[in-house]
């Protein structure tokens, strides 16, 4: 069996993992990472994204032994000392969530494609966002999230 | 759903992977795993075991060779249509790697992946047979070219042999004057085309002067539309090239399948050709 390290959310673990083992399986099942959850099982709803090695995936359509040696950061690894990551705090001030489900790859996906554009427009995030499907809210409450989100995010890097 | 047992290895090398794969028949190639994991977690698919070629840094790039493209089987869609030498070399496929999937998707899936997965509703296929194309397959006993007219054979198959691994397609650039578009006509934003039209055109004084039209789910492979590349020569840009694209269904054996029925998916390769040249010629 395979012997694979990976860090996850900063903190590096050896595992012992069979070929076919997910690596959304990995995150939930052996590392108590729930917060990754599987949504469709078939990569098409992008509620299981993480970043891998800095860039959005589907945890459900990568094997654990493809990240061996990799950073993977999830929804768990944003918040710092107890408080959100400004994208998640974004999420809750605009309600861009009902039931939630598709909410940690939501943001995932929000944060990798600030990095290609800290000020997206509408457009923009729509395009950026369409690997990720949510059936509750009609993405309106989700744009404008990840508008304010990217606001946050860029007002905290011109701060002194 | 968890996919089958299978055995696992990482080859340092090529030539490593090539005597892998040539070892064993029920042996995949892993790229990207963006087409391949979907179908081991259906069970489509039950390989003794996968050969992960995903991190040959030899096969992964794009090169400026002077009258061509390289790019390397492993780089992903993501660095394809960023790729300045691509968009410079060949815009074509640059338009057409970022309307692969979604962004999450192209970040992992590769060039030569899907390509090598021969899946006709794939964009990538038709885009490399407008642009003819030369597939480089590697083996224990070299290298082996292959025109992009010969490699699709049918549904999800590669005239690759038992033993070959795609290292990489030459794309020969073509000269001024040409543009380029990728129609794409889809349900979702994600979605696999249910038609798909790539489109490289010359434009002379107004006119078309030379077309290369590929046509992607219109067949078990992508096919190009010759009858329609002879019918646009010399037409001029406005009405007559909706008239030049009615044979664009001619010769296809379209697939019917959740999405659309054989005749609406002809009626739709000849509205998307269309399109695809008008934009391609920079018309409105």
């Amino acid at each position: 069996m395979p012997r694979i390290t990976v860090t996850v959310d900063g903190i590096q673990y050896e595992q012992d993992v069979e070929p076919r083992l997910l690596l959304v399986h990995l995150l939930r099942e052996r590392l108590g990472k729930t917060g990754t959850p599987v949504g469709c099982d078939t990569s098409n709803c992008g509620a299981c994204t993480v970043l891998l090695d800095g860039k959005s995936a589907k945890s459900c359509s990568v094997l654990a032994v493809q990240a061996d040696g990799c950073d993977v950061v999830t929804i768990e690894g944003l918040g710092a000392n107890g408080s959100l990551h400004p994208m998640q705090q974004a999420f809750h001030e605009e309600h861009a969530l009902q039931c939630g489900y598709c909410t940690p790859g939501m943001v995932m996906a929000a944060i990798d494609l600030l990095r290609q554009d800290p000020d997206p427009s509408e457009e923009t995030i729509r395009q950026g966002l369409e690997g990720n499907l949510c059936r509750c809210t009609g993405y309106c409450n989700i744009v404008r999230a990840v508008r304010r989100g990217a606001q946050e995010m860029g007002q905290a890097v011109s701060r002194p | 759903m968890i996919p089958a047992q299978f055995d696992y290895v990482r080859p340092a090398s090529l030539a490593e992977a090539c005597q892998e794969l040539g070892s064993d028949e029920d042996a995949k190639v892993l790229a990207g795993g963006q087409s391949l994991l979907p179908f081991l977690r259906l069970r489509l698919a039950y390989p003794s075991k996968l050969v992960d070629i995903g991190r040959l840094a030899d096969l992964r790039g794009v090169h400026d060779r002077g009258d061509h493209v390289h790019i390397g089987a492993m780089t992903t869609h993501d660095e394809v249509m960023r790729s300045p030498v691509v968009r410079e070399g060949c815009p074509l496929l640059a338009l057409t790697a970022a309307q692969v999937a979604d962004p999450a998707i192209r970040h992992r899936g590769t060039f030569g992946g899907s390509l090598a997965h021969a899946d006709p509703a794939g964009d990538l296929p038709a885009a490399v047979l407008a642009l003819d194309g030369v597939f480089v397959a590697a083996s224990a006993s070299g290298e082996r070219e292959i025109p992009a007219a010969e490699f699709f054979v049918d549904y999800l198959e590669s005239s690759l042999r038992q033993g070959e691994i795609l290292a990489g397609v030459r794309i020969p650039k073509l000269g001024a004057g040409w543009g380029f578009h990728y129609e794409k006509f889809h349900r979702t934003a994600q979605a696999w085309a249910i038609v798909g039209v790539a489109a490289a055109v010359r434009r002379s004084n107004g006119s078309i002067a030379e077309a290369r039209i590929a046509l992607t789910n219109m067949g078990p492979t992508p096919v190009r539309a010759r009858a329609v590349e002879t019918a646009l020569q010399g037409v001029e840009l406005g009405d007559q090239v909706r008239q030049a694209c009615v044979e664009a269904a001619a010769d296809t054996s379209p697939p019917a399948d959740l999405h659309a029925q054989p005749d609406y998916r002809r009626h739709l390769a000849k509205v998307l050709t269309d399109r695809a040249v008008r934009a391609a010629a920079g018309a409105p």
